[in-house]
């Protein structure tokens, strides 16, 4: 193959202001950080209703939750994103549809459509994985607990979701890293994030290759230091004495 | 104080209890025991409505358990249980787990809740494991703990539910200690247990059920000294032979 490596094509200028091509991604990877923790604080907070609604006794409040995961969870990301984007807007309320279309700019209503599908989304992976930790305890925990005289919140909040969260945190880490790359979809409806700031700067420079081998590292140390964060806390909030929860 | 009148269970359309009727007076130790699948950890559940039961009554301290009026928590905050496998809360250290449900339910502080906690702690010799986590406990000292959380809710009677099953034999004894213990001072107890060691020193009656009926109700002397039934005398010759 013949192609002439130029590693020195992030640091030309772009034409546009006094930026180079390296502002460019680092506005990209702050856009992309910035939809994925968002998101990830949605998913987190509405997967914990979810996963807790889908373990409840009640059967109605279990059933709905059950709908919810299927449904997020069977339709492809990309399509759930142009719902999201294109036809919700359509259906709300005319003050807040002429709010959305004209008087925030492009990038914020691309923006709040990512994070809410990104988010929504992620929440019914997170929902099954929080069922699943819950799922694992002995039921005597669930009896000590009644016994006890807690009522079913406490018992949930100071009982199950701690044992929970911590027997699931290895899985839970990999849905976190799958928001960061899954942040990607965002390039289709024109926010700038870090894959779109990519494909503009090989279009604008013919370097392809060196863009997307930066991108590729760019993700890949972000997930990583993520995944080692991740590690560090399962090890903070692991229990002396106690292998592994839920086995017993 | 407890009192169970004809209660009937089934899990879909095996019967596991049949016509259970029992009497716990205050202050009284029952011991139940029976071969394994008989019901008895099934009926002390009903007791604190950890199982439902679809037929008969259980009235605790005048409160019909399976009344659907009845605030269940409370009244379950009232009496405390002992499981077969401990069930701390594994994620809370010892003090924790004793604090907890003092909190929660009696709406007590923190200080009093660990003064109560610790004190009962002390009481079944474990004040140096106040903060240690349950996983670096033996299971007999897990236990103690256990009946000491269920104590510092101050219980009107206390249920066992088999709790030496899970037991290594050397640390059978120091449970039952505390248990014994806990009857000499008064406690009402109801004990699924296969110590039949203790069920002759302590108790003062002894249930026996089989297939899900209660066969003997009689007091500990008569039980040991010449059960009535065929069954419990079965089942008396197999375990006091080993």
């Amino acid at each position: 193959m013949n192609y002439h490596w130029d590693w020195g094509v992030f640091f030309k200028p772009t034409g546009i202001g006094s930026e180079i091509y390296l502002d460019w991604f680092m506005t990209g990877l702050g856009w992309t950080i910035a939809l994925a923790l968002t998101s990830w604080i949605i998913a987190l907070f509405i997967g914990t209703i979810i996963g807790v609604a889908r373990t409840l006794p009640n059967k109605i409040i279990a059933n709905l939750a059950a709908g919810y995961v299927a449904l997020f969870r069977n339709v492809p990301l990309l399509i759930q994103l142009f719902i999201w984007y294109f036809m919700v807007p359509d259906y709300l309320p005319e003050s807040l549809e002429l709010w959305f279309k004209q008087d925030i700019n492009p990038a914020t209503s691309a923006f709040i459509s990512t994070v809410i599908c990104l988010g929504l989304f992620t929440a019914a992976r997170v929902a099954e994985q929080i069922r699943t930790g819950i799922e694992a305890l002995p039921q005597g925990q669930i009896n000590a607990g009644l016994a006890l005289g807690l009522r079913l919140p406490q018992l949930y909040k100071d009982v199950l979701l701690p044992q929970a969260f911590r027997i699931i945190i290895p899985p839970i880490t990999s849905e976190f890293l799958n928001v960061f790359k899954n942040s990607s979809v965002a390039s289709l409806i024109g926010l700038m994030e870090l894959l779109a700031q990519t494909k503009q700067t090989a279009e604008f420079t013919a370097n392809l290759f060196e863009a997307f081998t930066l991108a590729t590292l760019i993700y890949f140390v972000l997930n990583m230091s993520l995944m080692l964060l991740m590690r560090k806390l399962e090890k903070r909030v692991q229990v002396p004495g106690l292998i592994a929860l839920g086995g017993k | 104080m407890i009192s169970i009148e004809h209660i009937n269970k089934w899990y879909g359309d095996f019967q596991v209890l049949t016509d259970c009727t029992a009497d716990i007076s205050k202050g009284e130790v029952v011991v139940v025991c029976g071969p394994s699948g008989s019901g008895k950890s099934t009926l002390i559940k009903c007791v604190n409505a950890l199982e439902p039961f679809q037929e008969g009554r259980i009235i605790v301290d005048g409160i019909s358990v399976g009344d659907p009026q009845t605030d269940l928590p409370l009244l379950r905050s009232r009496i405390g249980m002992v499981f077969q496998n401990f069930e701390l809360f594994p994620h809370l250290s010892i003090t924790e787990n004793l604090m907890l449900a003092q909190q929660r339910v009696l709406g007590r502080s923190a200080d009093e809740a660990r003064d109560t906690g610790l004190k009962l702690l002390d009481r079944v010799g474990l004040k140096a494991q106040a903060a240690k986590f349950p996983g670096q406990l033996s299971g007999g000292q897990q236990q103690r703990v256990a009946i000491a959380r269920a104590l510092a809710m101050n219980p009107i009677a206390m249920l066992f539910d088999e709790p030496t099953s899970a037991l290594d034999p050397e640390m059978v004894n120091e449970v039952l200690d505390v248990m014994t213990e806990l009857a000499q001072e008064g406690m009402t107890m109801m004990c699924v247990t296969h110590e039949m060691g203790f069920a002759r020193r302590v108790a003062n009656r002894v249930i026996f059920m089989d297939k899900g009926h209660i066969e003997e109700d009689c007091s500990a002397v008569e039980f040991f000294g010449s059960p009535r039934g065929e069954r419990a005398q079965h089942f008396l010759s197999k375990i006091l032979h080993n």
